[in-house]
């Protein structure tokens, strides 16, 4: 008995969707205005309220010094985001570059650059990506700038291997011939067809890549190569909660909690936006 | 098709993987190229050791740093090709040996979170090819919470719920079965989550691709068709991945390590990161990414022989002329 009921039907967002969204929403909102959000500053020590567990007043509970989880969570928000948001657009670029390099270099004289841009998108995708993010930050030194570009280069090569298999697509492609025949220059007609055409794709996928680079950065934050300790980075705040954890399981929870959040809400937003650009 | 075209792209697909290898050595040299400072003092112990400017000399006389670049990268490469790694700055030892020693542990982690990972997927999958919309409905959700969950925190819940409330496993990874069952599913139920994703959108394309209604017209029974080839081919794509499953399990092993305090790969890893022990991280991960190349190699060779369609997939791999 063949189902054919679940077929992909273009009929806009869907309630989780919606839902997915709206908690981007709030997330994004906590990210660009945190003291408006944040019931106390998120650095505000209170030895006297350690390990207070959830409560009115503290909806997320208090860790080891005090300090207000929920707006710790908030404020962390900025942190997470802004790294994951950034090294994702620097990702994206890079592996836009290398793919349409690799796409676009066609004929003779040009195959040796076809070569080297495929090798290097197939070996940058061999690196396991926390592992090559890593490595980057031990020759850089740990921080959060280092995090960002690490983030970046460790999610450029799959990006890059979508725009590559785009490009040359579009190359193949009858509006691209015709371009040609009428005698449009070169660049004219990779501005206006090739790249438009080859990066769509890879765009939704971007933001499925958000909550990807989130993770990421959260656990390099949470093997202490972020900011240093009182800064209330997501990553970073599971890892100074970890020696309580029976004592006070909300420290680490909660910040495990958004990141979950987050990589959820991408996860479906990107699906939504992929499904809607098919049938577009 | 799988007579000698076979054979000369599996040829081809060879070379491409050492190719990929020789770039990916060459990547690591040049990432070495960008390390602040003056590596023959980060050699003798890094800035703080106060290395007299003799000691420098002979340090860079030593590891050749006094030649040009190019001299350097072949000497580099002829020296990975003989599995000469260098020396762990901190440990004063080699660094093929510092991997040596902890590279079981991990491979063991690994494989047993592989085959669980797999094992969750495919109940999963199993449960969700059924025809009851709510069981497909829950089990898809329960995959897409999975896959976004970041193994460390995973981890941190497991070790709460198992280890402190209930007392079933040691929350630090003693040796011995029970201590790897929460490592194992730490590192698994993320990686489930992505091949179940990754399986059932190939089970749906089989479930309505031609070949199934030619097999229904054969007279087949449904459940025939549903293991013969829904779910045989649902699983190519699962399979596709496993190279990137076992590159991922690689990676969270780094995280999962160190909570569960395992000795390993990933802990040599991160204590490495921790004090800059560039031979030491530098070996890990070269390691890692040849194991990914090799299971990729192997996996596509796999799949072409299991999936005729793909053969058009591996051709594609020929440079053509």
């Amino acid at each position: 008995m063949p189902r054919h009921d679940r077929l992909p039907q273009r009929n806009g967002f869907s309630a989780g969707e919606w839902i997915a969204l709206a908690a981007l929403g709030v997330l994004v909102a906590c990210a660009l205005a945190p003291a408006l959000l944040a019931p106390v500053p998120p650095l505000a020590v209170n030895p006297a309220e350690a390990f207070t567990p959830p409560s009115l007043t503290h909806p997320f509970g208090t860790d080891d010094s005090g300090r207000d989880v929920l707006s710790r969570v908030i404020f962390g928000a900025r942190d997470s985001l802004v790294i994951g948001a950034v090294a994702t657009l620097l990702g994206l670029a890079a592996g836009i570059a290398l793919g349409a390099l690799a796409g676009g270099s066609r004929g003779r004289l040009l195959a040796p650059v076809r070569f080297i841009a495929d090798r290097v998108i197939e070996a940058l995708f061999a690196f396991p990506g926390l592992l090559l993010a890593l490595l980057l930050i031990t020759v850089w030194g740990p921080g959060t700038a280092s995090i960002v570009v690490a983030v970046a280069i460790s999610t450029a090569p799959g990006y890059a291997r979508m725009v590559r298999g785009g490009v040359r697509q579009a190359l193949g492609s009858g509006p691209v011939e015709a371009a040609r025949l009428q005698g449009d220059r070169a660049a004219r007609v990779w501005a206006t067809l090739v790249l438009p055409e080859a990066m769509r794709p890879v765009l939704v996928l971007a933001t499925l890549g958000v909550g990807h680079a989130v993770v990421l950065a959260a656990a390099l934050g949470f093997l202490g190569l972020g900011s240093p300790p009182p800064a209330p980075e997501w990553g970073a705040m599971l890892n100074s909660g970890r020696p309580y954890l029976t004592k006070a399981w909300w420290i680490t929870f909660f910040p495990g909690a958004m990141i979950l959040a987050v990589g959820i809400a991408t996860t479906v937003i990107g699906r939504a936006l992929e499904r809607e650009r098919r049938f577009a | 098709m799988t007579g000698e075209g076979w054979w000369w792209r599996a040829a081809a697909r060879v070379g491409g993987a050492v190719a990929v290898l020789v770039t990916v050595a060459t990547l690591a040299f040049v990432a070495l190229q960008f390390i602040p400072g003056d590596p023959a003092e980060a050699a003798l112990g890094g800035p703080g050791s106060q290395a007299s400017a003799a000691a420098l000399e002979a340090a860079r006389a030593e590891f050749g740093l006094d030649r040009p670049i190019l001299t350097q990268y072949f000497d580099f490469m002829w020296r990975l090709l003989r599995g000469d790694l260098g020396v762990s700055y901190a440990q004063r030892i080699p660094v093929s040996e510092v991997l040596g020693n902890a590279i079981g542990p991990t491979l063991l982690l690994t494989f047993t979170a592989l085959l669980l990972a797999w094992a969750l997927a495919l109940v999963s999958v199993v449960i969700a090819s059924g025809h009851s919309r709510r069981a497909r409905s829950v089990a898809s959700a329960l995959d897409l919470t999975a896959a976004a969950m970041p193994n460390f925190w995973l981890a941190s819940l497991l070790v709460l719920l198992f280890a402190s409330v209930l007392g079933w496993f040691p929350p630090v990874s003693t040796g011995g079965f029970s201590g790897i069952v929460l490592p194992a599913l730490a590192l698994a139920i993320p990686t489930a989550g992505f091949l179940a994703q990754v399986c059932r959108a190939g089970v749906d394309a089989a479930r309505t691709a031609p070949f199934i209604e030619s097999a229904r017209a054969r007279g087949e029974t449904e459940l025939g068709i549903r293991v013969r080839h829904v779910m045989r081919h649902g699983l190519v794509p699962g399979l596709n991945l496993t190279a990137w499953a076992l590159g991922s399990l690689l990676g969270g092993a780094a995280v999962i390590e160190v909570i569960f305090a395992r000795p390993g790969l990933g802990r040599t890893l991160v204590t490495g990161v921790l004090g800059r022990d560039v031979p030491v991280v530098l070996g890990v991960v070269l390691f890692s990414a040849c194991a990914y190349v090799v299971v990729a190699l192997v996996t596509d060779l796999v799949i072409s022989r299991v999936d005729p369609r793909t053969e058009s997939r591996l051709a594609q791999a020929v440079p053509r002329a």
